[in-house]
């Protein structure tokens, strides 16, 4: 690993300053994306900005129809938060089967959600419920939030402060994970919503996205049998050693039976 | 009295405590005063010609010693790696054996291939100085699969060896064994390919050299399961320096599984450098170093053919297989597809012909040599993939066919048709102890259970054979080994009766210190707290050839024995005299030497301690002191055998199989320690589940190692693997002093084809007959998909 | 290079190390606690386990700035004197280690569980050992001893 400045400020206003000043500078937050690649020198930044003493932004707040949680939450936080279980179990269940226990004691939801990794558990979350992503200049709605292969909305330096998860009526998250990374092959999120059924898949292509063909199904009959006969196209998905984008579609299917068999 | 530590107690383990407290040293935990380090620049290329080495950058990087290349390892004269066994092609012709030099010399044959050495006096300065090394490569036409190195025109790893071919070897009796298919009511035959597996002992392999001008002395830690041998190899073949100057220390290894007991060049390399930069010098290996770098296991493609009678007695067998030798011959290699893999075709079976042939081919991968179980693996693989489609094929009972044909226990000592002699077992006897303890009985409503939930369920099993506690040294040599395979113990009483044990085997894992002290607690009736094991340090035992195919207790043990045998004669020439009786009337139990028939009594440590302070002593015929040294040469292999039984549960939507319950009945011979056989047994199973369902390294047909880290190499975890059932039937073993067999090995032996057994007796309704291990999700989910189609078309 | 102030086992400690540096190279290479041990590259083994203010973190994924002010256990740091820390005692009881590699890893890790769960399933053990591979044991008596361990470090004993 490179050597890096690093920095530690106390708000958000002079992070955000640290890292617009700082040529190749990045947020750290859990750092269980970034020091990985940082390992690999898959990824060399000049300075990391650490975002571990910035004031507020671990709270979980449930508010009416809104589960706030802010960025540096971690997945362990999530997963335990009564709160959480209460409004949308879905959304700590789905805490509580990213990677493994160190993994949930470190990583958090905004880095998560800022690296929109194609394979992590939270983006299915964050659109399959519609939530907001909240960051230091404004709010990111998540249907146009996920653009592509570790891309988002956000601008360069824009810090993620936290996501506004709408509560739904019920909701469940199914993922099949990879049998050696852990993380989703396959991870369908489905939610009954004030706004309609959302289905989003994870893992599966290079960013996370919803499935019209299943939302119109279930939006007929919420039951998995209204699911038979659709099939996910193959062209956009991914295919790797673990899984051909024939089999990924299938699971897309499968996983989505079992969301709405385990919908509450 | 010993007893309560003694032979077939579960004494808790006395080498715990250090690791338990963050106190085990392992290799790379030695840091010595002025240390340095070695990063290694590797090939990236499967084949590939090294036209230049660019140092100058690097070596002008900042804290950077020396970058040493093959250039420097032949100027310096330093032996290739030498392989240790010599296997004759059918025509008498030898093996080719291709050089291995330390460092490439003109051509690199493998990913992963070492071509320069940087050495700085940081890991960090070294690991960035590497990077600036550059590497004039020429890449070649590579073959990094087996299956293409096989075929016509295939890219040549070594141009001395045509088609790829190391040695093309046979056994058993063809003439026979067409005579037995010529009148077989019945033949079954099978395609089946054994998968390439990483071994991964979870502590990467280490190496610090260091050498000590003053006294022209070298030392090497290393993460080793055969310090001996590693000296000995360093001493006749590589480093070139004789054993008295030449300390090599394993200190505590963190597990082997047989990837630790070769000699690997880095071993050699840290030494060498040491001279050359005058500070000791340390390398280790990183997990994707390790991957690349460590020798895998197992890669073979065989054709089997079973011949039958009309009653399901098996007449023949006749096996063709390939095996993978990766660039270069590792120090087993040779060994392992041949007398470790074909010698166990006949397995618990009564077989009357057997012929099988072994091509060892090479490939542009890493090595492959012995890997927990090393060939018996893949012969059990074989034989129980075939017997089981046997069953299927003829309309048989799994069970039925098994006993109509396995080794009656009034058939002992038996000689198979491949060379070795079975002196004893009783295989319908764990058969039936894995039947009871799995309730086979209440199958079908499990069966019914799982169908109820969606889910098939399968069941499988495999009765096997292996061979373990490879010997007798005279044979072996025959056979082409080029070391001994006997072992070596110093057994040191002290005056106050303390016990330290000096063995030349090696524990990493398996609790030597515990067992060994049992050994001793029961045979000199002192307690275990009173003994103290030593191994791993070649200037502190006499020699040794270490710890692969569960032979630490059985020939270990067996030489510790003999050893003992002699305290316990020497105590009793002290005794007799002490008693003032006469040698003959002496006899040694539960720690006392006693005139027999009499209460009159020397415990065990008066006699020690007249043996050091030899006031009132024979000192005209015994010797003061009482320590004796052994070298066991076992008289035959040791036979452990028993049956497997799995059941699995897939789910026909995804694929996914899980592993129900997993029972075993072994017979392992005489246990020393239950709690350690069974843990031995435990962790065989993970192995063998892990090969069966998650594990394959798989290289692309370039050479490129395609999952080499832990994001994709599948490492059987806690939730991938049920509680196991152990269970044992002992017979003991004839020919050793203990009755001991062994039981490193028997989980990653026996499990695998019970595996795939069950998958497919799972997927049997829907018309799967076959599946390749690993049976991943994809792949079951494949197989079922293509079943449907086939029976809908 | 910048100085970084910590508690490791309950002793504060000062340490001069670059920003690069890993909370496992500072364990091992700056305070020569080696009993945390290094199993791969990938983030995935967890032989690097410690606790950072109480939570098992994989210490090979965390710089070591991070760790400034927080409070560090380590393996050598869970056992009173001579006595072993219960989940240490219950990994002897039953076996629950071969080749010690893996083993401060699984104890720490085990030790997290035991602090939330006082009575974890067979399930939730295997579940919550995700992030801990061992080669050796099968894991078979590393659960039994992570449900005795978590029953004595919770009034069991
Ligand atoms: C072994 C292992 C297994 C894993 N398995 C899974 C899994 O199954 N499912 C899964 O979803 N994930 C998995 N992960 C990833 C894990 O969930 C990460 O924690 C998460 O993806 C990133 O969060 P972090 O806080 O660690 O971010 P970091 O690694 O600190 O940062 C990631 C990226 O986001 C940026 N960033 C961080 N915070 C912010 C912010 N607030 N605003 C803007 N940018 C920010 C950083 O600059 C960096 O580019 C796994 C990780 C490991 C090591
Ligand atoms: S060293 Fe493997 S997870 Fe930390
Ligand atoms: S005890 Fe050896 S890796 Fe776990």
């Amino acid at each position: 690993m490179k050597d890096f400045e690093f920095h530690r400020p106390a708000s958000i206003k002079h992070a955000v300053a640290l890292v617009a000043g700082t040529a190749g500078a990045k947020y750290l937050a859990g750092g269980q994306s970034l020091l990985p690649v940082m390992k690999l020198d898959l990824a060399e930044p000049t300075a990391l900005v650490s975002l571990a003493r910035l004031p507020g932004l671990a709270d979980i707040r449930v508010d009416g129809g809104t589960v706030a949680i802010g960025a540096l939450c971690t997945h362990d936080q999530v997963a335990r938060s009564a709160d959480v279980a209460k409004a949308i179990p879905a959304l700590a269940e789905l805490a509580s089967h990213i990677g493994d226990a160190q993994v949930r004691n470190r990583g958090t939801l905004g880095g998560s959600v800022a690296h929109a990794d194609p394979a992590a558990d939270y983006p299915a979350a964050v659109l399959g419920l519609g939530a907001t992503i909240v960051t230091d200049r404004g709010r990111h709605p998540a249907d146009t939030y996920f653009k592509g292969l570790f891309e988002t909305s956000l601008a360069d330096g824009e810090l993620v402060t936290a996501v506004h998860f709408p509560v739904p009526k019920r909701a469940a998250y199914a993922k099949f994970a990879h049998r050696a990374s852990k993380y989703a092959v396959v991870g369908v999120f489905v939610a009954e919503t004030a706004a309609g059924v959302r289905v989003a898949i994870t893992g599966a292509g290079a960013t996370v996205f919803r499935s019209a063909a299943m939302e119109a199904a279930l939006t007929t009959s919420m039951t998995p049998g209204a699911l038979d006969g659709i099939t996910v196209p193959t062209d956009d998905l991914n295919a790797d050693a673990e899984a051909s984008a024939e089999y990924r579609a299938h699971l897309c299917v499968v996983m989505a039976k079992r969301a709405v068999a385990a919908l509450r | 009295m010993g007893n309560a530590q003694g032979i077939g107690a579960a004494v808790k383990r006395k080498e715990d405590r250090r690791f338990l407290v963050g106190r085990g040293q392992y290799t790379d935990d030695v840091t010595l005063p002025n240390q340095s380090y070695a990063v290694f620049v590797r090939s990236p290329y499967g084949h590939a010609k090294v036209n230049g080495v660019e140092a100058k950058a690097a070596l002008a990087a900042p804290g950077v010693l020396a970058v040493l290349t093959g250039a420097d390892v032949a100027a310096d004269g330093l032996g290739g790696i030498p392989c240790g066994w010599l296997v004759k092609s059918k025509d008498g012709s030898p093996m080719v054996e291709p050089p291995h030099p330390a460092l490439a010399q003109g051509k690199v044959r493998h990913v992963g291939d070492p071509v320069a050495m940087v050495i700085a006096s940081t890991k960090a300065a070294a690991k960035a100085a590497a990077a600036l090394v550059e590497v004039d490569y020429e890449p070649l036409p590579a073959v990094g699969l087996l299956a293409n190195a096989i075929a016509p025109g295939a890219p040549q790893v070594w141009d001395e060896a045509p088609g790829n071919v190391c040695f093309d070897w046979h056994i058993g009796d063809p003439a026979t064994t067409d005579a037995a298919f010529a009148k077989a009511a019945h033949v079954v035959e099978l395609d089946l390919v054994n998968n390439r597996v990483a071994p991964n002992p979870m502590e990467p392999r280490a190496a610090n050299g260091n050498f000590d001008g003053a006294n022209d002395q070298y030392t090497l830690y290393t993460t080793s399961q055969n310090p001996h041998l590693t000296r000995l190899l360093l001493a006749a073949f590589t480093l070139k320096v004789p054993e008295h100057k030449l300390r090599v220390i394993a200190p505590d290894v963190g597990g082997g599984f047989g990837s630790k007991i070769f000699h690997y060049a880095e071993e050699l390399l840290v030494l060498w450098a040491s001279r050359r930069v005058g500070r000791p010098v340390k390398w280790t290996s990183d997990r994707m170093e390790a991957f690349l770098t460590d020798a895998h296991g197992r890669d073979h493609i065989s054709n089997a053919k079973l011949a039958l009678d009309a009653n399901g007695k098996f007449l023949g067998l006749r096996v063709h297989t390939y095996a993978a030798m990766g660039a270069y011959l590792s120090t087993f290699a040779p060994a392992v597809p041949t007398y470790l893999y074909a010698t166990l075709l006949s397995g618990p079976y009564d077989f009357p012909a057997i012929y099988a042939e072994v091509k060892a081919i090479f490939t542009n991968t890493v090595a492959v040599d012995a890997y927990r179980g090393a060939g018996r693996p893949e012969a059990t693989y074989l034989l129980e993939r075939l017997v089981e489609k046997a069953a299927r094929q003829l309309g048989m009972d799994r069970v039925e066919l098994r006993r109509k044909n396995l080794i009656r226990a009034d058939q002992f000592p038996y000689q198979t048709q491949v060379a070795l002699q079975y002196d004893i077992g009783d295989y319908q006897a764990t058969l039936d102890l894995a039947l009871e303890q799995a309730d086979y009985a209440g199958y079908a409503a499990r069966a019914a259970a799982s169908k109820a939930k969606g889910k098939l369920r399968g069941f499988g099993m495999s009765t096997y054979i292996e061979a373990c506690g490879i010997a007798p040294s005279a044979l072996v040599g025959a056979l082409g080994a080029r070391a001994g395979l006997y072992e070596a113990a110093n057994v040191r009483i002290h005056p106050t009766g303390s016990v330290t044990v000096f063995t030349g085997t090696h524990s990493h894992g398996q609790g030597h210190e515990t067992t060994f002290a049992q050994l001793i607690a029961d045979r000199l009736g002192v307690s275990t707290d009173q003994v103290e094991v030593v191994h791993g340090d070649t200037d502190r035992i006499p020699f040794g050839m270490g710890t692969y195919g569960s032979r630490s207790a059985s020939v270990g043990g067996s030489a510790i024995v003999k050893a003992l045998d002699k305290i316990v004669d020497k105590g009793k020439k002290i005794a007799a005299h002490l008693l003032e009786a006469s040698v003959a009337d002496i006899e040694f139990k539960d720690g006392q030497y006693r005139v027999v028939g009499t209460d009159r009594v020397k415990a065990f440590g008066e006699v020690a301690f007249a043996a050091y302070v030899p006031h009132n002593y024979p000192i005209e015929t015994v010797e003061p002191g009482l320590e004796e040294s052994a070298f066991y040469d076992p008289k035959n292999f040791t036979f452990p055998g028993g049956t497997h039984l799995v059941e699995v549960e897939i789910d026909p939507d995804t694929g996914v199989v899980e592993v129900a319950s997993v029972t075993i009945a072994d017979d392992v011979g005489v246990i020393i320690n239950p709690m350690i056989v069974d843990g031995q047994a435990h962790g065989g199973l993970a192995q063998g589940i892990g090969q069966a369902l998650l594990e394959e390294a798989v290289y692309d047909a370039e050479g490129q190692l395609t999952n080499g880290t832990y994001m994709g190499y599948c490492m059987p975890r806690a939730a991938d693997l049920p509680n196991f059932k152990v269970g044992n039937h002992v017979t003991a073993c004839t020919h050793n002093p203990l009755g001991i067999k062994g039981v490193g090995e028997v989980g990653a032996i026996g499990v695998p084809p019970a595996v795939i057994n069950a998958v497919l007796d799972a997927l049997a309704p829907l018309g799967v007959t076959d599946i390749s291990m690993p049976a991943t999700p994809e792949k079951v989910w494949r197989a079922i998909q293509a079943a449907r189609a086939g029976k809908g078309a | 290079m910048p100085k970084l102030t910590l508690s490791v086992n309950g002793q504060p400690r000062t340490i001069d190390c670059a920003n690069a540096t890993l909370l496992v190279e500072a364990i091992r290479e700056h305070l020569g606690l080696t009993g945390t041990h290094v199993g791969c590259d990938s983030s995935q083994c967890g032989a690097c386990t410690v606790h950072v203010d109480g939570r098992s973190v994989k210490s090979c994924t965390m710089l070591a700035v991070e760790a400034e002010g927080a409070a560090i256990t380590t393996i050598e740091g869970l056992a009173t004197g001579n006595d072993l820390h219960p989940m240490q005692a219950a990994f002897k009881e039953h076996h629950g280690l071969q080749c010690g590699f893996c083993t401060p890893g699984m104890v720490m890790s085990a030790c997290d569980l035991a602090a939330r769960n006082p009575a974890p399933s067979e399930g939730e053990v295997r579940h919550w050992l995700e992030g801990n591979l061992c080669r050796c044991t099968g894991y078979h008596n590393i659960v039994k001893a992570v449900r005795a361990g978590a029953g004595d470090m919770n009034g069991g004993k």
